[in-house]
């Protein structure tokens, strides 16, 4: 018969000691080597790591040595045992991460990525030795898999095409997108449920996309904009933001963030609010907060504007 | 689950097909049916019907089978019937090379471009066809395809003709007029397919353990198959019962033959050994890597030795179910294997009480639709639970989470075809056959320019030598160049390597790999340089773009075989190019997600350290 | 169980909470009229006829006692009244309560063997259940149940009444409900009184107020002369719009305190523009789940619009009363100091936790996940009262269906909009569907509609113009219009002011009309549509009587 039982996570936790570039770090049964990495102290580089996403380990820039191991393993996903031995700055590990920040930076925009600069000093990365780039290609949403046009190497091929922007409140930059899958697992079963959303295509000519690449409105999107919240490179911008930055006015150093709690439902939603110049210009919600995890919906995300109709209405 | 679909709607062709492999839509309108009183006062959805979505896969196979693509309605339907969103319908249907998400004609001509082919002519049928129906693309008809192992027959095309029932017809050794007949008087007209004995030059010699059925007997006869020591093996697993059965496989040290080489009776023991349940037992059939072609030659010629080995599997790890996922571009091989098991289950082999054993154990066939990745065993479950098939982060292994997260075995066609065997003559005679280190008979598949080309079946210890002896050597005139081994992920020895042991610690030492098993010849006619970029072509087109060091390195290793092609007097620039080779090269080995990106730089390394190709300069 | 409430819609972010368990294979069942997108994820849909909960409810119970299913010793540990509740349900058998709520008699039986055989149960509802004339009775019917099976007071298990206002338990917490003092302190309490007598140096009188249903009938009967309105526009939220408009022009003095000149502020002689609280002022929401958190300014208002404590200084100023000027925090402290509740609920704490659910009289103890825990306690000190197994009787909805109003129309919100409209009317979503009654696809063909086609929907007290829509989630005589666009087609013209006695909240759900084919194009947004603005507040505050 039913009884009162205690919350899961009340159960104690193990801790496991593993040993990280010569010096040994513990952290809780069930951690991610990266969780010991930052535990030590270590700055691993990050792409399609998402706080509030299951591994996807998918850009392998967090890679790392272990011992015992053929090839790196992926310290974002990997968990931690007893006694592993990890180097995160051999060759090897450089060489890679070099290697991926190349092979990203040469075909893909990576301009609004947070820290790309400083990594790709650290690991000495050159991304412009492969070629000069590809130009924009209209035909990324048309997938034949087991089929491309080599060309001749003269040029080094790009996700370059032209953005996509097909209603009020968010755009699709694809050429910044690093198919991390961020944003599927967001809309799909990680959170929203959704599913509006997948990668279509297949290799080099994958690309996000709806059913046959129809327009957002069409799709079966219901623009809660969690996946704008979980993108690593601005491949996916609210539209406020992306003409901010077309005009020239995006600017955050003048941009304050504050946190306050959503007024549209009784469940309590964390508003981080970034204003510029008084006004709201954009909305993301805090990742470690256990109502929402970083989700909204349309109306948290977007329905912010009332505020300011009020000053219009002022002015009129 | 809330989805929204487009308004658009099936044809009636594209429903019909649908629901044949799907099950009638049932009673109720929520479930693609006719609506009634019950739909206005409840329906049952949630888990249930989430729980079909392995069959999108196949209901994508149903659509594209009828009309030759995938229109939105035929999409819609899908997802309907199936609870899977119309972008996640999509993604699956756009990762499979014989599906179309563009409408094209029903005829359809897969013509094989791979390095087999290529080293036999197929540049030339190319050519022909370029001039004849214009220019490779689906709107004229036929397409460049990678291997269609039917290298014996090289060069190869599978013709393809949507309808009721399709039609497909692999073509080989094919000529421009067949391809141009098959596209417009359909493949039906043409002349009967090959023998599948014709692949085995060996075919009716005494002493051959794994191909002694094919060319003796009816590939369709349960009874042919019990006269030929058929189920034999079965019979002595129930005796010995499942415990006994994983011991005698270990004791017999069975290596995997499907690439990796690891040892059968371990993933079988420690599958067997985990507590969740159902567990499952995969065949991976999806023989892609090019040139293989032993496992088509198995189904095709042998059918009942994969349906009696798998129930001997599946007995001994305590599996219920099933699956044989079978490479899309193998029509005979699954008209066979499904004759097969219809006939195993008819004579009580297969079905819910196993020759009156009471343990039940049913196979199902699940189609590929045209992607290599998907034989990579944890590809293969996605592609089998229908999603798109792309490797998964190991741990967990199968034998912890395989197929539908449950503890699974996947075992290569050739090497659960050996099971039956070392049942029958038990694992102390079975390890008196080849090496201490690799026991048993093997498979070959020999092919590009030899004379007798072919599947051949020799104990392990075979070198090199004597297997390009026995198909014949390369054609009289010419001289030997290079030997590929492995397939597209394997490695390039020389044409003086004559003496290495085709053994798993024979080529090991040699820095090489048996692969699949194939053993590519090319003779000094061949441009060896066009061979490594059509390897390079290959990866990048197979390449399920995943990672970012395979998704991106595929295609920057191509562009650099292609610069250094182009200009091969810029020495300097050739440099850049070879050290961009292998900086590449060895990010994707270190730091792929799975074997395919991490040997997609395997052969053309070799054909540069071992081959002096590209005449690096130093 | 989804009983009467569309979280994926109307609660999105709530729901993902329940998607995560659907995906570690928790089963859903759903009960709602409608086969509503919540619905759509059930595993079992159960399509009652609008207004028949309690009777599905005592099918339920009858089936649970009948089967053997009761929790017997939670039962005799925790409530008390069982036996007059057996009684009460026998009469409703399966076959009985199928007659009566439509849903087939297996699924009700599967309902009730999965509810309490299930190892954790939560039951989950909003305004589904309490917006009818008899809502109480529907919450007291679910409670039954949960009493029942042992599903309540147990991590895991509960009862949860989704809150469908960002403050709306933050609202009947801090006593803006007509009985309650700040922290459930009772107006009737002496004692209770005293401790908010001593802190404020006043005298306050014992007696309850009025709420709002109790305005409307005050105002009628000539006795209500005088309103101040903060943050609620009536004349579009309530049931029967044009009596509520009636009223409101026939008041002696009328003031409105809003973000907005909503269309109640159009009828007020006193307009005080306010703060919009989420962003332009300090303080606190606390949202269903008890969580108290921190609402933070983010942005200076426009114009001389202030901060409602601001507002009520200046105001108590003009009548006399010279109060400090206080922060947010400070009034949040003098609460702490009366309501102990949420005596713990330091600024400081807050920040820290991010929101922290009460009771939480002490900065240093856990917090309370789960409330009614205490029923499990075998000691009866710990335990305390006992709940009572309501009895309560099953009425049909108040607008009956005849031959001149033969549909049952019912409403709530969609997705991208948000009660009235006037806050979320501001969001050009790509995705709204605007104004309009959904049909079924069977009355749809019986009527001769096509998809679009503007059509009158009347009910005994107006009628609106509204395009028609497909919805294959209704039945036929069941239709559904979105609250949310009063100014395209008032939906609350046509709802029926009948009011639950004890919650006062009125039957929005439950409204007989019919449907008549107009050869009228779409309605042009009307001339003063923009300059009105909506906010609906009002059936949720007084729910928070009941539900709190």
């Amino acid at each position: 018969m039913n009884a009162p039982a205690p919350r899961p996570e009340d159960m104690p936790v193990r801790r496991i000691t593993i040993t990280i570039d010569g010096a040994e770090v513990s952290v809780p049964e069930g951690s991610t080597i990266l969780t010991a990495c930052d535990a030590a102290g270590k700055d691993t580089p990050t792409l399609c790591y998402g706080d509030t996403l299951t591994p996807k380990n998918a850009c392998r820039v967090c890679m790392v040595e272990l011992e015992g191991s053929r090839v790196l393993v992926p310290s974002c996903s990997r968990k931690v045992q007893p006694g592993m031995v990890v180097r995160t700055d051999s060759e090897r590990v450089r060489h890679s991460r070099r290697l991926v920040l190349e092979l990203l930076g040469s075909s893909v925009d990576l301009s609004t990525t947070p820290r790309i600069p400083e990594w790709m000093a650290r690991y000495d990365a050159d991304p412009d030795r492969y070629g000069p780039r590809a130009p924009e290609s209209r035909g990324r949403d048309v997938h034949e898999p087991g089929e491309h046009h080599a060309g001749d190497g003269g040029v080094a091929a790009t996700m370059a095409q032209p953005d996509k922007i097909d209603n009020d409140l968010y755009v699709r930059e694809y050429d910044k997108c690093i198919l991390c899958y961020k944003c599927v697992d967001a809309c799909g079963s990680q959170w929203q449920n959704s599913f509006a959303i997948q990668v279509a295509g297949r290799g080099f000519d994958a690309q996000i996309s709806t059913e046959y690449a129809v327009a957002l409105p069409d799709s079966a999107c219901v623009f809660c904009g969690n996946c704008v919240e979980v993108c690593p490179t601005g491949a996916l911008s609210f539209k406020s933001e992306y003409d901010m930055r077309a005009a020239g006015t995006w600017d955050e150093t003048r941009q304050t963030r504050t946190t306050t709690v959503c007024t549209y439902c009784g469940v309590g939603c964390n508003l981080s609010l970034h204003v510029q110049d008084n006004r709201i210009v954009k909305v993301t919600s805090p990742h470690d907060h256990d109502v929402g995890h970083g989700n909204l919906c349309i109306k948290g995300r977007f329905g912010f504007t009332h505020v300011h109709g009020r000053e219009e209405e002022d002015g009129g | 689950m809330d989805l929204k679909f487009s308004d658009a709607e099936p044809s009636a062709a594209e429903r019909e097909a649908i629901d044949r492999r799907l099950g009638g839509p049932g009673e109720g309108g929520w479930d693609g049916g006719a609506r009634d009183e019950q739909d206005h006062r409840s329906a049952r959805a949630g888990h249930a019907a989430r729980s079909r979505r392995h069959l999108v896969l196949e209901a994508l196979h149903a659509a594209n089978d009828r009309v030759g693509w995938i229109s939105p309605g035929a999409l819609n339907y899908i997802g309907k019937r199936l609870s899977v969103s119309a972008a996640d319908v999509y993604s699956v249907a756009t990762f499979y090379a014989l599906f179309s998400t563009h409408p094209r004609p029903k005829r359809i001509v897969h013509v094989c471009t791979d390095i087999a082919c290529l080293a036999r002519g197929s540049r030339e049928i190319c050519a022909g066809l370029e001039t004849r129906l214009g220019p490779a693309g689906a709107m004229s008809g036929w397409k460049h395809s990678p291997c269609l192992g039917a290298c014996e027959r090289a060069p190869a095309a599978l013709a393809v003709e949507a309808g009721d029932p399709p039609h497909e017809h692999l073509i080989g050794a094919a000529t421009v007029d067949d391809i141009a007949r098959a596209l417009s008087a359909g493949p039906e007209t043409l002349s009967a397919e090959t023998p599948s004995a014709m692949a085995v030059p060996q075919a009716g010699n005494e002493g051959l353990m794994l191909l002694k059925r094919i060319g003796r007997v009816d590939p369709e006869s349960i009874d042919d198959y019990l006269a030929t020591e058929g189920y034999a093996g079965l019979r002595r697993a129930f005796e010995i019962g499942p415990g006994q059965v994983i011991a005698e496989v270990k004791a017999a040290r069975l290596t995997g033959r499907g690439g990796a080489a690891f040892p059968a009776g371990v993933k079988w023991e420690s599958t067997a050994r985990q507590p969740a349940t159902p567990r499952y037992l995969v065949c991976n059939a999806d023989e892609s890597e090019p040139g293989t072609f032993k496992d088509r030659v198995l189904l095709e010629g042998d059918p009942f030795a994969l349906v009696e080995s798998m129930t001997i599997a599946a007995y001994a790890i305590g599996a219920a179910r099933g699956y044989i996922y079978l490479r899309g571009e193998y029509p005979r091989a699954y008209r066979m294997l499904r004759s097969a098991i219809d006939r195993a289950r008819e004579r009580g082999f297969l079905g819910a009480n196993v020759l009156g054993t009471g343990w039940g154990f049913e196979l199902e066939i699940r189609r590929g639709a045209g992607a290599y990745i998907c034989g990579e065993e944890t590809a293969i479950f996605n592609s089998i639970e229908g999603f798109r098939g792309e490797p998964r982060s190991k741990p967990p292994f199968p034998f912890e989470q395989g197929l539908f997260n449950k503890p699974t075995v996947v075992n290569n066609v050739e090497t659960l075809c050996n099971v039956p065997l070392i049942m029958r003559i038990g694992a102390a005679r079975y390890t008196r056959i080849g090496t201490e280190g690799s026991t048993g008979p093997k498979l070959f598949c020999a092919s590009g320019n030899l004379v007798r080309p072919g599947v051949y079946e020799v104990p392990f210890g075979a070198t090199l030598g004597e297997l390009l002896d026995l198909a014949g050597g390369v054609p009289p005139g010419r001289s030997l160049q290079a030997v590929l081994l492995g397939g597209a992920a394997g490695v390039f020895v020389r044409a003086d390597e004559r003496d290495i042991p085709l053994t798993f610690e024979g080529v090991r030492a040699h820095n090489a790999t048996l692969g699949s098993g194939v053993v590519m010849a090319f003779d000094d006619t061949v441009d060896l340089s066009g061979i490594l970029l059509r390897i390079a072509r290959f990866f990048r087109d197979e390449s399920c773009g995943q990672c970012v060091p395979c998704r991106v390195g595929t295609v920057r290793q191509e562009e650099a075989l292609l610069r250094i092609l182009r200009d091969r007097h810029d020495v300097a620039a050739k440099d850049r190019d070879i050290r961009i080779l292998r900086d590449v090269g060895l990010a994707m080995k270190d730091a792929s997600i799975c074997g395919l990106g991490q040997t997609a730089w395997s052969a053309v390394e070799s054909a540069i350290d071992r081959l002096g190709a590209l005449k690096e300069s130093r | 169980m989804f009983w009467g409430s569309n979280a994926r819609e109307a609660h999105p972010i709530f729901f993902h909470h329940a998607l995560k368990a659907i995906h570690k294979g928790a089963k859903v069942y759903a009960v709602d009229p409608r086969r509503s997108k919540t619905a759509e994820w059930a595993d079992t849909w159960l399509g009652l006829d609008v207004g028949t909960d309690v009777a599905l409810a005592y099918g339920v119970g009858r089936e649970i006692v009948h089967a053997g299913l009761v929790n017997a010793a939670f039962v005799a540990n925790a409530s008390i009244g069982f036996e007059d509740y057996v009684a009460a349900c026998e009469p409703w058998t399966l076959e009985a309560t199928a007659r009566e709520t439509g849903v087939p008699a297996e699924l009700i039986r599967e309902l009730a063997h999965d509810y309490a055989r299930a190892r954790r149960a939560q039951l989950c509802w909003t305004l589904g259940i309490t917006e009818h004339h008899n809502g109480t009775d529907n919450v007291r019917a679910l409670c039954n149940l949960a009493l029942l099976t042992g599903q309540v007071g147990r991590w895991g298990a509960g009862l949860v009444p989704v809150r469908g206002q960002n403050n709306v338990q933050g609202g009947g917490d801090m006593g803006a409900i007509p009985r309650n003092l700040p922290g459930f302190q009772d107006v009737g309490n002496a004692e209770h009184r005293a401790k908010f007598e001593r802190l404020w140096g006043v005298t306050m009188p014992p007696k309850y107020g009025l709420t709002l249903s109790e305005m409307m009938e005050a105002m009628d009967e000539g006795h209500l002369t005088s309103v101040y309105v903060i943050g609620e526009n009536p004349v579009q939220s309530d049931a029967d719009t044009t009596a509520v408009a009636r009223r409101l022009r026939n008041l002696d003095h009328l003031v409105v305190q809003d973000i907005f000149l909503t269309k109640t502020a159009s009828f007020a002689d006193v307009v005080l523009p306010s703060t919009a609280a989420w962003c332009e002022s300090e303080g606190t929401f606390t949202n269903s789940e008890r969580r108290v958190q921190r609402v933070r300014k983010a942005l200076e208002p426009p114009g001389s619009a202030k901060d409602d404590i601001e507002i009520m200084r200046l105001i108590a100023a003009r009548l006399g009363h010279v109060w400090p000027i206080q922060s947010a925090e400070q009034i949040w402290d003098e609460l702490r100091a009366v309501s102990p509740a949420h005596h713990g609920m330091s600024y400081r704490i807050l920040e820290q936790r991010g929101g922290v659910q009460w009771p939480f009289p002490d900065e240093n103890g856990p917090e309370s996940p789960f409330l009614h825990g205490r029923l499990w306690e075998t000691d009866p000190e710990k335990r305390g009262r006992a709940a009572p197994l309501g009895i309560v009787a099953h009425r049909l909805p108040v607008d009956k269906l005849d031959d001149d109003f033969p549909l049952r129309l019912t409403t709530g919100r969609r997705l991208t909009d948000y009660n009235t409209g006037v806050q979320s009317g501001g969001l050009n979503s790509p995705i709204r569907v605007g104004a309009c009654v959904d049909i079924s696809p069977e009355d749809m063909a019986r009527l001769g509609l096509n998809e679009g086609e503007v059509v009158r929907v009347a009910s005994r007290r107006g009628s609106v113009l509204a395009p028609a829509r497909r919805d294959p989630g209704l039945r036929p005589g069941l239709l559904f219009m979105a609250c949310n666009f009063p100014d395209e087609a008032d939906v609350n013209a046509l709802t029926i002011e009948a009011n639950d006695p004890i919650s006062k909240t009125a039957e929005f759900k439950a409204t007989a009309v019919k449907v008549e084919k107009t050869n009228a194009p779409l309605p042009e947004q009307s001339a003063d549509a923009d300059t009105t603005d909506r906010e609906r507040h009002g059936n949720a505050l007084a729910t928070a009587n009941e539900e709190g």
